[in-house]
This record gives structure tokens, C-alpha cells and sequence, in this order.
């Protein structure tokens, strides 16, 4: 990998970034809101002294965590975008680029992406919420790691799947993430889910960081072969998706896909 | 000698798309300094050629050399000793012109990157839009700044994609100009496809003419004009467009 092209590729997207108000509202304004809604919901079943128990506001730690996830994904997959749109893509792949160096700058972006949404965030839900994040101790670092893998290796299929079908898939780059939401017990422990489902909540990552977190908010002992699990399996999501990737850029090249889409 | 030595080398090039045959058993070379024109009606194959020789798309069968590496096994080596412009491919529009080319600087690896786009950008009179988006470009002024992203790397191999479409007679002339201005003093090798055959009779040393996924005919202008009985290339290309006598070549 060179270092260079990485460099430029992320140049690029400081120059979009710092030009482009929206784009900076895109990345400020959704966690805000989110956070927002979910934490005024939690101060309101507060309230409700004896319907719900006081570690509800593990529900505030979720959206934060959530957006970690959802920041990692959607830089990966959007960056791919911007290209598409601007019909610049076609540029990116004549330039002397390797596929690697290309989602390494873009894991890059969602790597800052996420640890902006989890500043502004927690700083917020501590003025706001009085809910200290932080709280969880060094546990948050291995979880934060487990959430951008697991936005990297989703983002990674996304846009391979865009690859392949064009610009028919380009919902997917927001939609995939609202596919796994469910079964990743983000709001909810792996229990509430119907038996059937519960084997495709283990299987993802997340639920093992969703499912740590609300332990450790409680107070509660985090089993670390839990964390393992979900090093483990980030580790073969993230294999299994490069691999679906190359797969399919090397069906792109054979089927002219690439300039299909770019132009 | 230096003009022998051969930029691209093409050898039974065949792409096919789920049984339609795009390309037909290619072959061609091109030497170094040459400015060869690549000429065909629409769907005569030469941009699934040209994305071929910048390894976009993968061949059914054949061999494709580019500065003697194949392409299929030393893409990127290939690609930082070559570049690309074509009229129907932009630069980010939400970045400036002095960004993107700053961008791409550092995606070719170019050393002193400043000093080489402000060469370009004085070379291809665009100093004066270095600051300005290039969503706000005319088509004559993004077509110069793709010439100035094309040329960044001092490619020994330019690929150009019918770069004058849509740009005025006189603006046409100043792009045809700056590419022999540059050609002559950098040396480089260009395939230029245009549908305009004022580019090729002022620009190109040879022409090669596709005609359903085959090279029909090539040769100078000159030649080609003797070959078709004809007295400009535009009706050349008509003739062969058009179903006429395309029999009349090297091979009769």
C-alpha cells in the first residue's frame, strides 16, 4: 500500500468536507437528533418511576453507539458514491490505484467520522442526560473498535453490491444498516428476540457490544468471551467481504460495470 | 532506436459481453512519440478498446502490452506511467480547480506538485480559474483542466477520449494546439478517438479505423484517404458508418 495515494484520497475528502456545509450537517446533525430523541425519551420513562427500571438510560449509551456503527459504514460506502456522482469514479480507477488503498482511505474517513459522532455525543449526552459514557471505563475502547470493523466490513458489502448493480443498489448504502439494526439488539437484549431469530443476533458482532454495554451500565460482570466472539467474527466478516469485493470488481472489469456507473 | 520501441502492443484482442462481440481479434501497435487516432462510428468498439488498454475492463481473450508490462498482471505500474482524459469524465465538481489537481498530484505520486500544476495551469491558460469550483468551469475550460490532470504525471502514454466534443471551432483549435505543443516537447505517445476529423488530419501521425470490433483500416491519413478513394477523412468515416464500399482497404 502506498502511503501517498492514501493521502490524496483523504485529501480529497478534507477539501469536500471543509467546503460542503451540508455534508457537515450530514455528519453533526443526524447523531444530534437521534440523540436528542432517544434521550428525551429515556429522561421521560424516568418518570414512570415503577414502570421501567433506572438503567433504562442504557438507551441513550445505545444511539450513541448505533451512530458509531452507522458513521463507519456510510463513509465507506458513500465516499464510493460521492465518486459516482460526481462522475469522477472513472478518474479514481485510471489513476494508479490499488482497490486496498481506496477502502483504506475511506476506512480512514469512517474511522474519523466515528470518533467525532462519539465526542460530540457523549459530551452531549453528559450536559444534556447527565450520562457519562465514560462510565464503562476501558471497555469502551475494545467496543468502539468492534463497531467500526463491523461498519467497515458492511460498508465494504454495500458497496460492492453497488458495484454490481449500479446505481439500481444505491438505497442499499442507507438501507443495510436498518436491516441489521434489528437483530444487532442494539435497543433490546438478544432474549426479547423470537428463538428463530436469536442464532442471526449472534452472529452479529454488534450484539456483543450492545448486549456488554448494557451489562456494564447495569454494573453487572462483561464476560470477555464475548468480546472475543466479536473480535472474531469482525475478523471473518472482514475477510469474507474483501473477498466478496474483489469478486465483484473483478465481474465489474469483465462486464464494462465500472464505466456503466461512472458515466 | 527510440522511435521502435512500442508503447502499446495489442494481439487478437477479442471482448465479448454475454455473446455480443464487441471486440473482433484486435491487433495493432503503436511506437513510441506517435500520435495515433482512433477512429469508428458510434458502437464501433473504441471505447471498450480504450478501457481495455487502461485495464477498466478485461479482455475475453488476446494480449494487451502497454510499455511492454501486461496490463492484466502490471496495472498499476502501468497506470502511474500513463493518463487519461475524456470529454464525458469530470473532476469532483465541489472541489476547485487547484484542489483537484493537488488531489490527483498526489494520487500520481508527483514530486514538486506545486511547481508542476502551476506549469500546467499557466501552459493550458486556466491560472486564473485556480480558485474557482469546478462545477462553475465552461466545457472549453474543464476540458483544458482535464488536459492539466491528464498531463500531471508526464505520462509517456496519454489516452484522449474525444477531448474536443463540445467545444466551439475556436477553442478546438487552441486544445489542438497545447496537446502538439505538449507532444512535441514531452515526447509522450497519445491514442486520440474523436468524431471530429479536423483533430486527426492536424494532429495524427497514423489513424486506425474500427469498424464492428475490427480494425478495418490503418495507416497515415494519407493513406487511408488513397485506400477509400476519397478526399477527406470525414468521408472516409461515413463510408465505413454507413455500410459503404468498406472492402476498399489495405487488404484489396
Amino acid at each position: 500500500m502506498n502511503l501517498h495515494r492514501i493521502s490524496g484520497l483523504i485529501l480529497r475528502y478534507r477539501y469536500l468536507y471543509s467546503r460542503s456545509t451540508f455534508r457537515l450537517l450530514d455528519l453533526f446533525f443526524w447523531p444530534v437528533m437521534d440523540l436528542l430523541v432517544w434521550g428525551f425519551l429515556t429522561r421521560y420513562m424516568q418518570t414512570m418511576q415503577h414502570a421501567v427500571p433506572s438503567t433504562v438510560t442504557f438507551l441513550i449509551g445505545a444511539i450513541i453507539f448505533w451512530n458509531i456503527l452507522y458513521r463507519s459504514q456510510q463513509a465507506v460506502t458513500v465516499s464510493f458514491l460521492e465518486d459516482i456522482w460526481s462522475q469522477n469514479l472513472i478518474n479514481i480507477f485510471v489513476a494508479p490505484i490499488r482497490i486496498s488503498e481506496f477502502i483504506a482511505a475511506t476506512y480512514l474517513v469512517g474511522l474519523l467520522q466515528a470518533v467525532v459522532v462519539l465526542a460530540l455525543t457523549s459530551v452531549l449526552a453528559i450536559v444534556f442526560y447527565s450520562f457519562n459514557l465514560f462510565a464503562i471505563g476501558t471497555l469502551l475502547v475494545p467496543y468502539f473498535i468492534n463497531l467500526l470493523l463491523m461498519g467497515w466490513w458492511m460498508g465494504m458489502i454495500t458497496t460492492a453490491l453497488i458495484i454490481r448493480w449500479g446505481h439500481s443498489a444505491e438505497a442499499l448504502a442507507w438501507a443495510v444498516p436498518y436491516l441489521v439494526q434489528p437483530v444487532a439488539a442494539v435497543f433490546y437484549p438478544v432474549a426479547v428476540l423470537p428463538v428463530w431469530l436469536q442464532p442471526i443476533a449472534m452472529a452479529m458482532p454488534a450484539t456483543y457490544v450492545f448486549e456488554g454495554m448494557r451489562a456494564a451500565l447495569s454494573g453487572l460482570p462483561v464476560d470477555p468471551l464475548q468480546l472475543w466472539m466479536a473480535f472474531g467474527l469482525n475478523g471473518l466478516y472482514m475477510l469474507g467481504s474483501g473477498f466478496f469485493f474483489r469478486k465483484m470488481f473483478n465481474v465489474a472489469r469483465e462486464r464494462g460495470l465500472l464505466a456503466r456507473i461512472a458515466l | 532506436m527510440n522511435e521502435e520501441i512500442k508503447i502499446i502492443e495489442v494481439a487478437n484482442l477479442r471482448k465479448e459481453f454475454q455473446g455480443t462481440v464487441a471486440l473482433a481479434n484486435v491487433s495493432f501497435e503503436v511506437k513510441r512519440g506517435e500520435i495515433v487516432g482512433l477512429l469508428g462510428a458510434n458502437g464501433a468498439g473504441k471505447t471498450t478498446l480504450i478501457h481495455i488498454l487502461l485495464g477498466l475492463l478485461t479482455q475475453t481473450t488476446g494480449t494487451v502490452k502497454i510499455l511492454g508490462l501486461d496490463i492484466l498482471k502490471h496495472r498499476i505500474e502501468i497506470l502511474q506511467r500513463c493518463n487519461f482524459s475524456s470529454a464525458y469524465i469530470r473532476l469532483p465538481y465541489n472541489l476547485t480547480v487547484w484542489e483537484n489537481l493537488m488531489v490527483f498530484a498526489r494520487l500520481y505520486n508527483v514530486p514538486d506538485a506545486k511547481m508542476r500544476i502551476e506549469e500546467l495551469i499557466e501552459l493550458f491558460e486556466v491560472a486564473h480559474l485556480r480558485k474557482k469550483l469546478t462545477s462553475f468551469l465552461s466545457s472549453g475550460e474543464q476540458t483544458r483542466v482535464n488536459l492539466c490532470k491528464a498531463m500531471l504525471n508526464k505520462p509517456e502514454l496519454l489516452l484522449l477520449d474525444e477531448p474536443t466534443a463540445s467545444l466551439d471551432p475556436d477553442i478546438s483549435d487552441k486544445v489542438r494546439k497545447m496537446i502538439r505543443q505538449v507532444q512535441d516537447t514531452q515526447g509522450m505517445t497519445i491514442l486520440y478517438t474523436s468524431h471530429n476529423m479536423r483533430d486527426i488530419e492536424e494532429l495524427c501521425d497514423r489513424v486506425f479505423f474500427l469498424h464492428k470490433g475490427a480494425v478495418l483500416a490503418q495507416g497515415t491519413p494519407q493513406m487511408i484517404l488513397e485506400q477509400f478513394s476519397q478526399t477527406s477523412l470525414e468521408d472516409v468515416f461515413i463510408n465505413i458508418a454507413r455500410g459503404g464500399n468498406v472492402q476498399i482497404g489495405a487488404e484489396s
